[in-house]
């Protein structure tokens, strides 16, 4: 059961747009800060390749600038 | 997928989702100053301390920075890990790697049971059977060929404890000299750096320095990758303040981007560009009369000293002190003109860093680590930062700090401070007769047990054992097989018949191959022990895991080893309490304003504590009466050196031994990633960790790419005059070498990149140099 956690910059003035897109994909929970165009992203699914799937699905979100892996559990 | 969460009934998945979220929320917390996330988002943190785990203290087993983690137990497992807020080195920040520390733990292949080689194939054993083989190889090859044929081998990873009961063994008991560590391939010319120009070794600043710095030089270092959590609060302090970051290094890295300025020099000229630094200093005189008349001397050493390549190679330096006429006649052939004429750097920069050392207002912090150290002149790069802070009067005050950065938990607290290295001791070095004397009353040894000279240094032990002047070797903590320089001659030598190898390891890895005996050690928070980090921090840590199988710590083999020996008397404790038995031992070698350790119960009882420990309270700042209680004096005192005085050093430039050349036209370094630690013993077996940098590669210039028809991803062959490698290419990805040059990491024991480096190091430190050999490149 891959959880892992990270870190969003979206693309400017797309982190409201951006939060709605990931936030509709099964196993993902997303935190937006309330101040910085930041959002904290945390994925659990049941399999690797689960979680491979998921996190090449949201890196293909055109706006997304960057995504940086923090932590994650097995 | 909204969630109520109860505090009474939290499952195992759902804390690893508010742990994994914490993690993200507080990392963000330390990159965006000033964050704020929604006050639910930020209780989830707290609630994390609520549920039925038990988070304990404990220094992270990876890197020198030494930060503080909280490690998270339920059900005797290592569950989750998160910063020590209450840590001064990282105030409560973790890098990938420490988050990740204990999955590290885990790994499928742990070594749970020892093995012995019979019939030229490892089987299992027990431990029993292990260690009477060990003690009785030890003895009998004692008996058949001296003491000086049998070693050991350690690490900068070695508990405090471990290394000294190792040195205590060999040294005391067994009577050799025949004792090292890894750490002399990585930190030894800052050692020899410290000792030349202060007399003493380990920094006189610490990590607080960066909240006063104006201004950063890095040396050769890419602290992005290799120091992040300490980079961070770089970068933090540039958000909050006008700072400037300079990085001064032979390649384009994260540490690059993230700077103010990159300049980028061609290999081995360091050492002329900080000779053009201080003629610019002394030109435009910006010396700190003063402080140079009452503080320093001036000094000059042999030159032309080779580069260690002949075997049983001997060199000692001899200092002459000089006026500081003869000093700026030296620093002549230096001006920013001359240098920049081969060093690749514009006369106009070289300038401009003279004028941030120059400026009386800045505050400057030098930081360096392997980039200075493994150099075939590292003593005297070492030498010549440490010159530029000493003319400028920059230097044992707050934000005015030459630090030298160790790359390994506890390189400063065992190898350096402990002294695993031939010629040392806990307290002094072997030559003297007086700290051979204090050695002998403590360890309960006879003096004449300890030899007065040393034996081999690191790559002199290998080259030994190939001869077959070594022929037993115990290698604790360590992946030698990945990381000696020149590895097929020692591979080769470590091989042969008549040689038996101990490896104390926690996964198999290529040194485990060509071991005779195996034994499974407990790993970190599996035992208690202590690191000390870069900053002179002594960090203690519980055991808070039950080892798996029968895996035991390196301290208690050793004990084990050496009771089996006869040494009952030296090695007396029980298993219960030996590490806080050993520490008031070891930490009688200290006793002194100069070096005075902190109480075994201070260390349980704190995120760490500073030597020197003087009633109660650490030092922050050495070498300056305001600050350190070992001063005479309320402004500086250089007490390591017998007047009080610092040593300035006229250190020329000299080549590198291998250069490139029409048959090799490449330049090869190697290095780190962020993500794997040291060899990826442990790294490479934490799933995300793997993932993110599954193997290496070599990095290429994109146009020298171009020209050779290379693309990212394509298999080419490296050459040495040593041997060759094939891999992929990565072309425009992490780092980007200037064109001629290529860099490798050495993290993947499937591309045993040291196969092609060269065994040359530098004569006084003798510490070899892995940044810079020549090479060809084949496209397959």
């Amino acid at each position: 059961m891959p959880i892992k956690s990270y870190i969003i910059i979206p693309q400017l003035d797309q982190k409201q747009s951006l939060m709605d897109d990931i936030a509709k994909m099964e196993g993902c929970e997303v935190h937006p800060a309330e101040n910085k165009e930041v959002l904290v992203l945390v994925t659990d699914v049941e399999t690797e390749s689960e979680d491979k799937l998921l996190i090449s699905q949201i890196e293909s979100n055109k706006n997304i600038k960057h995504i940086s892996l923090v932590s994650g559990y097995e | 997928m909204n969630e109520q969460i109860e505090d009474k009934d939290l499952s195992r998945r759902q804390f690893l989702r508010m742990a994994a979220r914490a993690s993200a929320i507080a990392t963000a917390a330390v990159m965006f100053p000033g964050i704020v996330f929604a006050e639910e988002q930020e209780r989830m943190i707290e609630k994390l301390g609520a549920i039925d785990v038990k988070w304990t203290k404990t220094p992270c087993r990876f890197c020198g920075v030494g930060c503080g983690l909280k490690v998270g137990i339920s059900d005797g497992k290592a569950v989750a890990v998160k910063g020590d807020p209450n840590s001064s080195v990282n105030k409560g920040l973790c890098c990938v790697k420490g988050y990740h520390s204990i999955l590290a733990l885990y790994g499928n292949d742990r070594l749970t049971k020892p093995l012995i080689r019979k019939n030229g194939k490892l089987v299992e054993s027990t431990m029993e059977e292990a260690l009477d083989l060990v003690a009785s190889k030890l003895r009998n090859t004692i008996a058949e060929s001296g003491k000086d044929s049998v070693s050991i081998y350690g690490s900068g990873q070695w508990t405090i404890p471990d290394g000294y009961v190792a040195s205590k063994l060999f040294k005391g008991a067994i009577g050799t000299n025949n004792v090292e560590a890894n750490a002399r391939l990585c930190m030894a010319s800052a050692v020899t750096g410290f000792l030349s120009s202060f007399g003493l070794d380990e920094p006189m600043g610490c990590y607080e320095d960066i909240d006063h710095a104006d201004v950063f030089v890095l040396w050769g270092n890419n602290m992005a990758e290799m120091h992040p959590v300490l980079f961070s609060r770089i970068l933090d302090n540039r958000l909050k303040r006008s700072v400037k970051i300079i990085d001064l290094a032979t390649r384009t890295t994260r540490t690059s981007h993230a700077a103010d300025k990159s300049i980028l020099f061609n290999p081995q000229t360091d050492l002329a560009i900080a000779n053009a630094i201080c003629y610019e200093i002394v030109k435009n005189r910006w010396v700190n009369t003063s402080f140079v008349e009452k503080h320093c001397v001036l000094k000059e050493g042999k030159t032309n000293i080779g580069y260690g390549l002949e075997e049983n190679f001997q060199f000692n330096d001899e200092a002459k002190s000089i006026d500081f006429e003869t000093y700026e006649t030296f620093l002549e052939d230096y001006s920013p003109e001359k240098v920049a004429a081969y060093s690749g750097v514009s006369a106009k920069d070289i300038k401009y860093l003279a004028s941030l050392y120059g400026n009386p207002n800045n505050k400057v912090m030098s930081l360096w680590c392997m980039g200075p150290n493994q150099h075939t002149r590292g003593t005297w790069i070492n030498n010549l930062i440490y010159n530029i802070h000493l003319l400028t009067g920059k230097i044992s005050t707050p934000g005015n700090s030459p630090f030298s950065l160790t790359g390994q938990p506890s390189a400063c607290g065992t190898v350096r401070e402990v002294g695993t290295l031939t010629h040392k001791l806990p307290h002094g070095v072997v030559m003297n007769e007086k700290d051979r004397e204090m050695a002998a009353e403590i360890w309960k040894v006879p003096v004449e047990n300890i030899p007065s000279k040393p034996t081999h240094h690191t790559v002199s032990m290998f080259r030994a054992l190939d001869r077959g002047d070594i022929r037993f070797m115990w290698i604790q903590v360590t992946n030698p097989m990945v990381t000696m320089p020149h590895l097929n001659r020692y591979r080769n030598g470590a091989k042969k018949d008549d040689r038996f190898i101990v490896v104390s390891d926690v996964y198999p890895t290529p040194t485990t191959d060509i071991a005779d005996v195996v034994l499974p050690s407990a790993m970190w928070i599996e035992r208690e022990g202590m690191y000390g980090n870069s900053e002179r921090r002594t960090q203690h840590f519980n055991q808070l895991l039950q080892p798996p199988g029968e895996a035991m710590s390196d301290t208690w083999q050793l004990i084990e080893v050496a009771r089996r020996l006869g040494f009952k008397e030296q090695f007396p404790w029980d298993e219960s309490t030996h590490i806080e038995e050993i520490w008031k031992e070891y930490s009688r070698f200290h006793v002194g304003k100069k070096h005075g350790m902190a109480p075994y119960e201070v260390l349980k009882s704190q995120a760490g504590a500073q030597w020197p420990y003087v009633e109660g309270k650490e030092t922050k700042w050495r070498y300056h009466g305001k600050y350190d209680p070992a001063c005479k004096g309320d402004t500086f005192d250089f007490y390591g050196k017998p007047d009080g005085k610092a040593w300035i050093w006229a250190r020329p430039y000299e080549p590198a031994p291998e250069i490139p050349d029409s048959d090799y036209p490449f330049w090869l370094c190697t290095g780190r990633v962020l993500e794997h630690w040291h060899t990826g013993s442990m790294t490479r077996r934490v799933p995300i960790l793997h993932q993110a940098v599954p193997k290496s590669y070599v990095e290429l210039n994109p146009e020298d790419a171009k020209r050779l028809d290379i693309r990212n991803g394509d298999q080419v062959k490296l050459i040495s005059r040593r041997g060759e490698i094939v891999m992929d290419a990565s072309v425009d990805q992490r780092g980007k070498p200037v064109s001629g040059h290529v860099f490798v990491p050495f993290f993947d024991e499937s591309y045993l990149i040291n196969e092609l480096t060269l065994d040359a190091y530098c004569p006084i430190s003798k510490q070899p140099d892995y940044k810079k050999c020549a090479v060809r490149i084949e496209k397959i």
